[in-house]
C-alpha cells in the first residue's frame, strides 16, 4: 500500500459519559499550521444537559469510598502518561505562554492528578474533627460534598489550568461541569478521551467547549449548580457573581498562576472550599 | 379481529412520529403548551408505600401546582382504590377530580367478581373517574368478545363516572393488536370516556408510536360513528419536552378539539415537576434546581 488517506479525528466533548457534538450543531475553527480543527461550540442547552447528567451521577460519586476515588484518579494519571506525546503536541498548539514548556506542563499535570489522588482518602482526616462539648455527647464534624459544581477554566494554560480547577472538586466528591479554554480547547478534547477510559463514572466530569461569553451566564445562574470555581477576568468575575446571587451559589475565583500544581496546603484549602460541614451530636451513656 | 379493524403500517407510524420530535417549540408556544399539559394532567401516585399523608400532599399539589405561578389546577388526582376516600376528603370543593385505578390494577388477573366489586367500592367512596385494565390474557387468546363484555359491564357500573380503559400496549405484542383493542374498547364506550396506553407498571411504557396507533384509531372511529373518545398516555412521560411532542401528535392527528382536559389526559407523577421547572425557567430566565419543587424525588 503506497498511499493512505489521512484519517482525522472529529473533536467531540465528553459529557454525560458520552462523546457529543454540540446540540446546536455549531463548531468553531482553531488553526494549527495549515489545518483547521472544528471544535464544538456548545450552547446553553448543552450546559443544561451536562448539569442533568452531573446531578444524576452525584450519588454514585459521593458514595464511592475516598480510597476508590483515589484509585480512579490515579488511573486517570496513567491514561495521561500513556499519551504524553500527543498531549504535549496539543498543549504546544499556539501556546500563549513561552515561559513553560509543553513538556513540563503535561508532566506537571500528571503529577498534580497523582497529588489529588492521594488527597481523596486523606482530606477527611485533616478537615473533620471531634469537638469538645460540655455535655454527655459525642460531637463530631464530617465533610460532605457540596453538589454539582461548575468550573470555568483559564483561557491560557489549557491543560493544567483546567485540571487544577476540576481536581479539587472531584476529589471532594462533587460532580463537575467544566468549560474549557475557549481559545485553546484541544487539550480538553483529549482529556475527555482519557477521562472516559479512567473508570470515572459517566457524568462526574463533563467537559464542554465553546465561547465563554455565551455560557458564563447560564453556568452562573443554573440553580442545580451549587458551587463554581473559575479563573476569569475581573469583568467576568463580576458578571458571574451577579448571576450566581439568585441561587446563592458558592463562588470562588482563583488567579491563573495558582491553578497549577498547588502546594499541599493550597490543595487542601481548595478541596475544603467545596465541602459542606455536617456536625453530629451523639448522646453518650443512658 | 385484524381484518375487521384494519392493520397498521409500522414503518409509516415510526416515520410519522419521528417528525413530531423535530418541531421546535419555544417561547410563547412552549409556555402555552406546558400550561395546557398541567391542565390535562392526571397527577398520579400508585405505589405500595402510598399513605393518606402522601395522598393529601398530592391533592394539595393538584389544586395548586405552584404557589408563585398563576397556573391552572390539574385535571385529576389518580390513586389506588384504598386511597380514594382520603383523596375525596382533600378534593371535595375543588374542581380537581378523583380518579381511581380498579379491576385488579395492574395485572387484572383476579376473579371477575372481585374486579367489578373494586369498581363499585371506588365509586361508592367518591371516585369521579375509573381507570380499568383490560384482560390481556383473554385478548391474546382471541377472546375479544369477552374483553368487550367486561368493558361494557364496567362502563354500565360507572354510570355518570368517566371510564378510562387501560390497554397496556406493552403486553399486546403488535401494533395491529393495539388498534384492534382500541376499537374493541371504543365500541362499548360512551362519549367522554377514554382509552389509555399503559399501567406504568411494565417494562415499556407509552411511546409516541403506540400513542399514534391509538389516536389514529380514535380518529377513524370518530369519523365512522361521530363518537369522540378521549385519550390518555401514561407511564414513562417524565419530561416537559416529551409531553409537548405528545401534544403535537394530538394536534396534528385529532385536531384542536382534543386539546382539552375532557378529551386528553397525561397520566404521570414526576412529569408535573419537570413542567413546572421549565415554566419557572421561562418566567425567571434561569434554570431552577429540581429539588426546589415540592414532592420532588430530590427534594430536601
Amino acid at each position: 500500500m503506497t498511499h493512505r488517506s489521512p484519517i482525522r479525528k472529529t473533536p467531540k466533548c465528553y459529557s454525560g459519559g458520552n462523546f457529543i457534538r454540540s446540540e446546536s450543531a455549531r463548531v468553531y475553527p482553531i488553526r494549527h499550521d495549515n489545518l483547521a480543527v472544528h471544535i464544538p461550540q456548545c450552547s446553553r442547552k448543552d450546559v443544561r444537559n451536562a448539569v442533568e447528567a452531573a446531578a444524576k451521577s452525584a450519588s454514585t460519586w459521593q458514595n464511592r469510598s475516598g480510597y476508590n476515588r483515589g484509585q480512579i484518579l490515579y488511573r486517570l494519571a496513567e491514561m495521561l502518561e500513556a499519551r504524553h506525546a500527543e498531549l504535549r503536541e496539543a498543549v504546544a498548539w499556539g501556546a500563549g505562554r513561552r515561559d513553560v514548556s509543553p513538556d513540563t506542563e503535561v508532566s506537571a499535570s500528571i503529577d498534580m492528578i497523582v497529588h489529588f489522588a492521594g488527597w481523596c482518602d486523606k482530606f477527611e482526616q485533616c478537615l473533620g474533627s471531634v469537638n469538645p462539648v460540655a455535655s454527655s455527647h459525642f460531637c463530631f464534624t464530617v465533610n460532605e460534598p457540596l453538589g454539582v459544581c461548575a468550573v470555568i477554566a483559564p483561557e491560557s494554560r489549557p491543560l493544567i489550568g483546567l485540571l487544577g480547577l476540576i481536581l479539587p472538586l472531584i476529589t471532594g466528591g462533587n460532580p463537575v461541569v467544566a468549560l474549557a479554554s475557549g481559545k485553546r480547547p484541544y487539550p480538553a478534547i483529549l482529556l475527555g478521551e482519557m477521562l472516559a477510559t479512567s473508570d470515572l463514572p459517566g457524568g462526574v466530569v463533563n467537559l464542554l467547549t465553546g465561547f465563554h461569553k455565551d455560557l458564563l451566564p447560564t453556568l452562573a445562574s443554573h440553580g442545580t449548580i451549587r458551587g463554581l470555581l473559575a479563573s476569569v477576568s475581573t469583568d467576568e468575575a463580576r458578571e458571574i457573581q451577579l448571576a450566581a446571587a439568585e441561587s446563592v451559589k458558592r463562588v470562588h475565583f482563583i488567579p491563573e498562576e495558582e491553578t497549577a500544581s498547588p502546594s499541599p496546603a493550597q490543595a487542601l484549602r481548595l478541596i475544603s472550599q467545596f465541602l459542606e460541614l455536617k456536625t453530629v451530636w451523639h448522646p453518650l451513656g443512658a | 379481529m385484524k381484518s375487521r379493524y384494519g392493520t397498521v403500517d409500522a414503518v409509516g407510524v415510526s416515520e410519522r412520529v419521528a417528525k413530531f420530535a423535530m418541531r421546535s417549540i419555544k417561547g410563547v408556544s412552549k409556555t402555552w403548551g406546558l400550561r395546557k399539559v398541567v391542565s390535562m394532567m392526571d397527577l398520579t401516585t400508585l405505589e405500595g408505600k402510598d399513605t393518606p399523608g402522601k395522598v393529601a400532599a398530592l391533592c394539595r399539589k393538584a389544586i395548586t401546582p405552584h404557589v408563585e405561578m398563576d397556573l391552572p389546577h390539574v385535571a385529576a388526582a389518580c390513586v389506588y382504590p384504598a386511597m380514594v376516600t382520603y383523596a375525596r376528603t382533600c378534593l371535595t370543593g375543588s374542581p380537581v377530580r378523583v380518579a381511581s385505578v380498579a379491576t385488579a390494577f395492574p395485572a387484572g388477573q383476579s376473579p371477575w367478581r372481585l374486579r367489578i366489586e373494586e369498581v363499585r367500592r371506588a365509586l361508592a367512596q367518591g371516585a369521579d373517574e375509573i381507570d380499568m385494565v383490560i384482560n390481556r390474557g383473554a385478548f391474546l387468546c382471541g377472546e375479544g368478545g369477552r374483553v368487550q363484555e367486561e368493558i361494557a359491564t364496567v362502563a354500565e357500573v360507572c354510570g355518570s363516572a368517566t371510564l378510562k380503559v387501560i390497554l397496556e400496549v406493552s403486553e399486546l405484542e403488535t401494533l395491529d393488536n393495539i388498534r384492534a383493542a382500541s376499537f374493541l374498547a371504543m365500541e362499548v364506550l360512551r362519549p367522554g370516556d377514554f382509552i389509555k396506553t399503559s399501567t406504568g407498571k411494565t417494562s415499556s411504557n407509552a411511546t409516541l408510536e403506540t400513542h399514534q396507533v391509538m389516536i389514529e384509531a380514535i380518529r377513524d372511529y370518530f369519523l365512522a360513528t361521530g363518537v369522540p373518545v378521549g385519550m390518555k398516555p401514561a407511564g414513562g412521560i417524565r419530561t416537559a419536552k416529551q409531553s409537548l411532542q405528545f401534544l403535537v401528535a394530538v394536534k396534528e392527528t385529532l385536531g384542536d378539539a382534543w386539546l382539552v382536559p375532557t378529551r386528553y389526559r397525561f397520566g404521570a407523577s414526576s412529569l408535573l415537576n419537570d413542567v413546572l421547572r421549565q415554566l419557572e425557567k421561562e418566567r425567571v430566565g434561569a434554570y431552577p434546581a429540581s429539588y426546589g419543587f415540592s414532592e420532588s424525588e430530590s427534594a430536601y
